[in-house]
């Protein structure tokens, strides 16, 4: 009996590992997405090359960036349901514009709508402090209404995709999709920024405990409007990416993108009540939901069947990394 | 007892600018008449249902992103069951239909308790899932409604000792939407259940503490949702004869509604009937647009500036009635 009691006991194998993928978050995200990628390979032998490899990231740049803009509203716990209508918008102001417009000029008037609905959500949410979900459903419900009273006034003149956007949406360096050059810059910034910064310190102190950011000094509102305009510029950017890739302007185009935003940000760990997650199991989270829709799109289902099973992992994914996440 | 004349008192002011816009028609279409008034009463309908799917759990302290897919599927539901089926087979659909609202909704709910991913994942998660089963039980619109189900919502109710200019201003769908509405909503206000939701939505851990059920009352609110929106889809299908698996702008509305019917999103303050006017004033709104010969597009950018007004005013009169510094 005695020796028993003394005896250090030994910990269970599945116990350490669990321990161990709870202390590094980023592990099983990252073994989910290998697993995913060799189911891939065994359905179809062969499909996992460079330019498979090169594709797939040239589709989960633009779910990665508008899933950090979610990334960084979750973590002050709301939400901006606005991307896709701002990168929409953006999009199709910059494909008519460039008709006849200088470049730049067309660039300015593409993110100028970004900046605005940006500015309006953080008003809202900041100062006037109206819930953010409501809030940006209705800014991207009044950018929607601004675009298609915008469609009718270009229509004469046309629209076409600039060169550059092309080269960045769809064009490959040595291998590398050129969508890369943007997405490293963007995506070294975020993480430095929410890690580094004060103002990702801010982010991270409002959503963990509002109250207690303001009393110690917080401007509520500042942080809210800064972050918003930011999140909507973010997602302006993405949408002149995306209509490259694309390379179909429509009113609708970014629109199928918001909810995987959302979903990428969940799947990665960020809280959607606030203070916790980080952008780097974002951009997993979003290559997984990329892997997954090639996945199910090589299975040939009907598109029901798709988007069920779509949903289920989801949701399966996303109970599974909280249990491990949580049960420390 | 502010609080809750506040909450009436927002309720009288949306009525008082339901019949003043009632007053506004009148005046841009002289010719507005009862049978307006009907057609009026129809639009509603499935949007009204919608809106009461939502309210439910939104007063539970929720959010069911999954209120258009639920209408979506039920509807197609119906309308490929009745397909070429005698009349007396829709005797069985109906509460059929009803029947698998009520489960899916359930199901949402036990997903919810089971799985503690927070409520805003889950019905996103689901989303994808009932739009997918939508698309497998019916992939193109259509599908059938039986005859004496499309002419319940035509015409108006014949009541005895009414003169007939009184009795147009009765129709059918109005009546149809009352009933169905007070048949769940009055015993459940009155009931355990109801005080339950209200008290889960209000404050869970003290709710839990005074002996709620809190996991069962929050699959029941969710059940509940389910329910309404399954009315809401068996209405769609009834009014338009078809079913489409793509789900409507009822998501949107329903927010919209729930939140300009003065029912905080927070959870536990609010009743249906806010937001049912709330619902009635949008899309007369959207009549008198179209009345004025606005372009519909216009009316997008109206009704969503009308939607983030409210609701910034709305906050705005709470935040001032607050102590500064005391917002949760």
């Amino acid at each position: 009996m005695t020796d028993i009691a003394t005896m250090p006991q030994p910990v269970s194998f599945g116990r350490r590992l669990k321990r161990f993928m709870a202390d590094r978050p980023l592990i099983p995200l990252i073994i989910l997405l290998i697993i995913l990628v060799v189911i891939l390979q065994i359905l179809r032998p062969g499909i996992v090359n460079e330019r498979w490899i090169a594709n797939t990231a040239k589709f989960a740049i633009p779910l990665a960036i508008l899933a950090g803009c979610q990334t960084m509203t979750m973590l002050t716990g709301g939400i901006d349901l606005s991307v896709g209508t701002v990168a929409t918008m953006s999009a199709f102001i910059m494909a008519t514009q460039i008709v006849n417009q200088d470049p730049a000029v067309a660039f300015l008037l593409a993110m100028l709508p970004a900046l605005l609905i940006g500015l309006v959500n953080g008003i809202g949410v900041g100062v006037f402090r109206v819930h953010p979900l409501i809030m940006t459903l209705g800014t991207s419900l009044i950018g929607t209404g601004f675009l298609q009273v915008y469609q009718r006034t270009v229509i004469a003149s046309g629209a076409k995709i600039p060169d550059f956007l092309n080269w960045l949406g769809t064009g490959l360096t040595y291998g590398f999709p050129n969508a890369l050059f943007l997405f490293m810059p963007v995506a070294v910034l975020i993480v430095f920024m929410l890690n580094r910064t004060g103002f990702g310190r801010l982010l991270y102190a409002v959503g963990d405990n509002e109250r207690a950011a303001r009393l110690s000094g917080v401007r509520y509102w500042q942080v809210i409007t800064a972050l918003y305009v930011l999140s909507s510029l973010l997602a302006g950017i993405t949408g002149l990416l995306y209509i490259g890739l694309i390379k179909a302007p429509s009113l609708s185009l970014a629109e199928p993108l918001v909810l995987p935003s959302v979903a990428a940000a969940v799947i990665g760990g960020t809280s959607i009540f606030g203070g916790r997650g980080g952008y780097t199991g974002t951009i997993i989270g979003a290559l997984i939901l990329t892997v997954l829709t090639t996945l199910l799109t090589i299975l040939q289902m009907p598109e029901g069947g798709r988007r069920i099973l779509f949903g289920f992992i989801v949701l399966f994914v996303t109970a599974a990394y909280l249990r491990i996440v949580e049960e420390r | 007892m502010s609080r809750f004349l506040r909450n009436q008192g927002w309720v009288a002011g949306l009525f008082a600018l339901l019949i003043f816009l009632f007053v506004v028609t009148k005046l841009i279409q002289p010719g507005y008449g009862s049978g307006d008034f009907g057609s009026l009463a129809r639009a509603v309908l499935p949007y009204a249902f919608a809106v009461a799917a939502q309210t439910v759990v939104v007063i539970a302290g929720g959010i069911d992103l999954s209120v258009a897919a639920m209408m979506a599927l039920t509807s197609v539901t119906a309308a490929s069951m009745m397909n070429g089926a005698s009349e007396e087979y829709a005797l069985f659909v109906v509460p059929f239909v009803l029947a698998l609202g009520l489960m899916l909704g359930a199901l949402n709910g036990v997903l919810i308790v089971v799985t503690r991913v927070p409520d805003i994942v889950v019905t996103l998660a689901m989303l994808f899932v009932l739009q997918g089963a939508a698309l497998l039980v019916l992939e193109a619109p259509g599908g059938a409604a039986a005859e004496w189900l499309k002419a319940s919502v035509i015409g108006t109710v014949p009541i005895p000792g009414l003169p007939d200019w009184a009795d147009a201003w009765v129709p059918k769908a109005l009546v149809l939407l009352l009933v169905c509405l007070c048949i769940v909503w009055i015993p459940l206000r009155r009931s355990r259940l109801g005080l339950s939701i209200y008290a889960i939505g209000s404050n869970e851990l003290a709710a839990f503490r005074s002996g709620v059920p809190v996991a069962r009352t929050r699959m029941l609110a969710y059940a509940l949702s389910g329910l309404f929106a399954a009315l809401g889809g068996l209405s769609l299908t009834i009014s338009t004869g078809i079913g489409a698996p793509i789900p409507g702008p009822y998501l949107l509305a329903s927010v919209a509604a729930v939140v300009l019917g003065g029912v905080a999103l927070g959870g536990g303050k609010g009743g249906l009937l806010g937001p049912i006017i709330a619902v009635f004033v949008l899309r007369l709104v959207r009549t008198d647009l179209t009345l004025l010969a606005i372009d519909p597009n216009v009316t997008a950018i109206i009704e969503g500036a009308i939607m983030v007004a409210v609701v910034m005013f709305g906050a705005f009169i709470t935040m001032r009635s607050r102590p500064a510094g005391a917002t949760s």
